[in-house]
């Protein structure tokens, strides 16, 4: 299941964000503090890797990777719409 | 709305083309045409009526963009800058009562917007800052090393990026509006260029002290990028060299027909090449068109505004309208000839082509390709020809 630690497992490979990670609230806004372009794509791919989803064009957006809350349920819907 | 601001574009064309030159040799701010932009009130024209505004969206601006452009590039992009930092105060100021005051008195006043993003030790990186606001109380303190203030000697509002506090990292930005009379600019460099010589974008030191916590735009910089800068930036640049590129196939039209005027009952060789700008210039067209379109249909969606997609168009639309512009102008010249290689000619084309050589530039569109070529690393695509 997607749990919040994986989320931050992530996130803690993002260079701008490794050393931020275990003081993020749940409801942080990651671009905020300090998650830009380049790394919300990277963290994308990890987020498809790892949970085998593809991210469709209309869930590509700031919103949708702004916080560890709002990816857990992103990530959680598109794995639970994979299974149905 | 559209005819009357199309006649009043106009007017302060005609008196930017008249000082074109001019501005151009001495490498001057085009004073004549910007108070002619003042007497015409179209400084505030994107301001929302309720504060004294004519409430225009980015389209009509782009369309007075386009104009300017056929006179005087200088001006057209001293204009441009202007709109794009209202647009984002129109933008993310409404729920800020300070920046409501600010654009009534922009409208009132005429007040002249530059923007300082641009700072030394990070380059053209407008997502990042060295400088911080440092807060004391209500009151906050800036100094920044500006390299690039485009005609900040003349402005009469700058709105300047920095890290929200010192401790913030360099992405952490907020963005604040500087009135003159609260800072002072001592110029660092000069603007001794190949074109664009009128935007004066030279460079400062800038220093604020004391200036109410107040100015400073609620929303984080980070979001005023992304959901109005990137679009507007791009869209009226866009618009600007597209004037310029419209301008350069008009000269070359009116040479062909003289051309076949002087010799009826044939095709002159260069109508040949003149059907091969036209071409270009129709596509460029359309490239900015679409562009602007999408824009208005997302404007109102802050989740298409922050999509991947929106930027992945917007991006595609400065690079491809940039390089457009200058193949197109070179292709006039070409049209032209020798009438537009000199100088003192009614067809002359040095100055517009010099001034649109800066279009790749302008955030060179190398960095604006590695931007897109990471987005498209996880864009799906799929698009239809009437949407998306």
């Amino acid at each position: 299941m997607v749990s919040d630690e994986v989320v931050r497992d992530i996130l803690r490979q993002n260079e701008a964000m490794s050393n931020l990670v275990d003081t993020l609230g749940e409801d942080d806004d990651l671009f905020e503090k300090g998650l830009d372009s380049f790394g919300s794509v990277q963290l994308m791919l990890a987020l498809e890797e790892r949970f085998n989803v593809e991210f469709p064009d209309s869930l590509l957006n700031r919103r949708s990777f702004s916080t560890i809350r709002i990816i857990r349920e992103t990530v959680t819907s598109l794995t639970l719409g994979e299974a149905a | 709305m559209t005819q009357d601001l199309v006649r009043r574009a106009k007017r302060v064309a005609a008196v930017a083309a008249q000082h074109a030159d001019t501005v151009d040799r001495e490498g001057r701010f085009p004073a004549e045409a910007v108070a002619a932009l003042k007497a015409e009130r179209l400084l505030g024209l994107q301001v929302p009526t309720q504060y004294g505004g004519e409430g225009a969206g980015l389209a009509l601006i782009a369309e007075v963009c386009c104009t300017l452009g056929q006179a005087c590039s200088a001006s057209a992009m001293v204009f441009a800058m202007h709109h794009i930092k209202l647009a984002s105060l129109v933008t993310h100021g409404l729920t800020s009562d300070w920046h409501c005051g600010l654009m009534a008195k922009v409208a009132n006043e005429q007040l002249l917007i530059a923007s300082s993003t641009t700072e030394a030790g990070i380059g053209g990186d407008l997502r990042n800052s060295l400088c911080a606001v440092e807060a004391d109380g209500d009151l906050f303190n800036l100094g920044k090393d500006a390299s690039v203030i485009s005609y900040g000697a003349e402005a009469d509002v700058i709105l300047v990026t920095a890290r929200r506090n010192p401790e913030a990292p360099t992405s952490d930005q907020v963005l604040v509006a500087l009135m003159r009379d609260q800072m002072s600019l001592n110029r660092t460099s000069t603007w001794d260029t190949l074109g664009m010589r009128g935007t004066c974008s030279e460079g400062f030191r800038l220093e604020a002290r004391g200036v109410p916590t107040v100015q400073i735009l609620p929303k984080p910089f980070a979001e005023i990028a992304a959901q109005s800068m990137l679009a507007s930036s791009h869209l009226l640049w866009s618009s600007v060299w597209f004037g310029i590129a419209t301008y350069a196939v008009d000269r070359a039209r009116s040479y062909v027909q003289g051309e076949a005027r002087r010799r009826p009952g044939t095709v002159p060789p260069s109508a040949l090449r003149l059907a091969e700008a036209a071409n270009a210039l129709q596509a460029m067209k359309a490239t900015v068109l679409s562009g602007l379109r999408k824009f208005e249909g997302a404007q109102h969606e802050p989740d298409e505004l922050s999509s991947i997609g929106f930027a992945v168009s917007l991006n595609n639309v400065k690079t491809t309208s940039s390089t457009m512009a200058v193949d197109i102008v070179q292709r006039a010249l070409g049209i032209v000839g020798i009438s537009g290689y000199r100088n003192d000619t009614p067809f002359s084309l040095g100055r517009p082509l010099r001034d649109v050589m800066s279009a790749p530039l302008m955030i060179a569109n190398d960095r604006i390709l590695s931007n897109t070529a990471n987005l498209l690393l996880v864009q799906k695509g799929g698009g239809q020809l009437l949407s998306a």
